[in-house]
């Protein structure tokens, strides 16, 4: 298993560029100009970063965190999720900046590889921004009524969050 | 505005929070330090991002995309029957699930609006019951290799940030399987 996690990114890598390299893309040169999007990527992603993790440490320090945890705790412990991850459930669908602000405040305060960690960062990797991609994508299709797709998107969000606490117990069991 | 409301509660909370707790000085010292630390995020967090939107690039120069859009297909025309013998929303519906897959968002959102503005045309103002899977589709996550999470971890001092791959893909794909079953069963019962 380990072997396996080791090869996970350098073997991605490695096909990755050995396909395009079949299909006789410039692979140095994509890498080069994916990278230096990536930087864009950063620029973006900074502003709103400042202001929401500036937020985020001001409610971590007043203990409102820990206070919302233990209101939470009594449901979500029933469901196997770490009541630490409160505040992820309720920014995720809204915003993805907080969402990132707030997940990397969880892996800070309690560690990348602990199961609070391990949760969130899963829990990021398997819901999106749900309010801001239907208010775009019915935006641009000028729609008005969106009938039953924000109760079908949040099941699907709760769903992720619950397995994304089960499967973190089930691929790393403390 | 809905921004504004979540970050002015967010700060208020705090404060009046700290004024109950008495950790105003914490609060104080975070005020100034979060800023700070947020840029460092962004820093420690830019060598691993940059590298996976330089292979992503490889990924959507060598047509992996168009590849995987097309063994898409025909699962695609049964999850939307109604648009199954439409050739330019099957086209655009596939091409921004399979870029989603890949994480090439820049590629998967223009096609996604695209997409949705052809599925819109029939029923101009309503979402149809193919619209509201398409959506749904797109707000359950099914990237799979999720970059930035994996990002942040390796920020966080993670040696092995992509070990959680495993777990998300357990996750992701048991959300979008709600999503999708929930949508078919609420097309059953909601009002046109």
């Amino acid at each position: 298993m380990s072997l396996f996690f080791d090869l996970t990114m350098p073997g991605m890598i490695a096909l990755i560029a050995l396909w395009g390299m079949v299909r006789r893309v410039d692979v140095y040169d994509a890498v080069v100009q994916g990278a230096s999007g990536g930087l864009g990527v950063l620029a973006r992603i900074a502003p709103p970063l400042i202001a929401l993790l500036t937020a985020v440490a001001m409610l971590r320090a007043s203990g409102f965190l820990e206070l919302c945890a233990r209101w939470a705790a009594p449901l979500l412990l029933r469901l196997g999720i770490p009541p630490e991850t409160v505040p992820l459930l309720l920014v995720r669908p809204i915003s993805g900046s907080a969402a990132l602000g707030v997940g990397a405040d969880l892996m800070a305060t309690y560690g990348p590889d602990s199961q609070i960690g391990r949760t969130a960062a899963v829990m990021m990797g398997s819901t999106e921004t749900t309010f801001y991609t239907i208010a775009v994508y019915f935006g641009a299709a000028g729609v008005k009524k969106t009938r039953y797709a924000i109760p079908a998107a949040l099941c699907a969000d709760c769903v992720g969050f619950f397995t994304a606490a089960l499967a973190v117990r089930l691929f790393f069991p403390a | 505005m809905a921004m504004s409301a979540l970050w002015v509660g967010m700060i208020v909370a705090a404060i009046l929070c700290a004024l109950i707790t008495g950790r105003t000085d914490a609060v104080a010292a975070a005020a100034v330090s979060g800023a700070a630390d947020a840029v460092e995020l962004c820093l420690s967090m830019a060598g691993l991002l940059c590298l996976w939107m330089g292979v992503m690039e490889v990924m959507r120069r060598s047509g992996l995309s168009e590849k995987l859009a097309r063994l898409l297909r025909p699962l695609l025309r049964r999850l939307f029957p109604a648009f199954a013998g439409e050739e330019d929303v099957m086209a655009a519906v596939s091409a921004n699930l399979s870029a989603n897959l890949l994480g090439l968002g820049n590629a998967a959102t223009p096609l996604g609006l695209e997409a949705s503005r052809l599925m819109a045309r029939r029923t101009p103002g309503v979402a149809s019951d193919g619209l509201c899977m398409f959506v749904v589709c797109n707000t359950a996550s099914i990237q799979l290799i999720p970059t930035t999470v994996a990002s942040l971890r390796s920020a966080a001092g993670c040696a092995t940030p992509f070990d959680i791959l495993p777990a998300t893909w357990l996750a992701s794909a048991l959300s979008v399987l709600a999503g999708v079953t929930a949508a078919k069963v609420l097309a059953l019962v909601w009002r046109k």
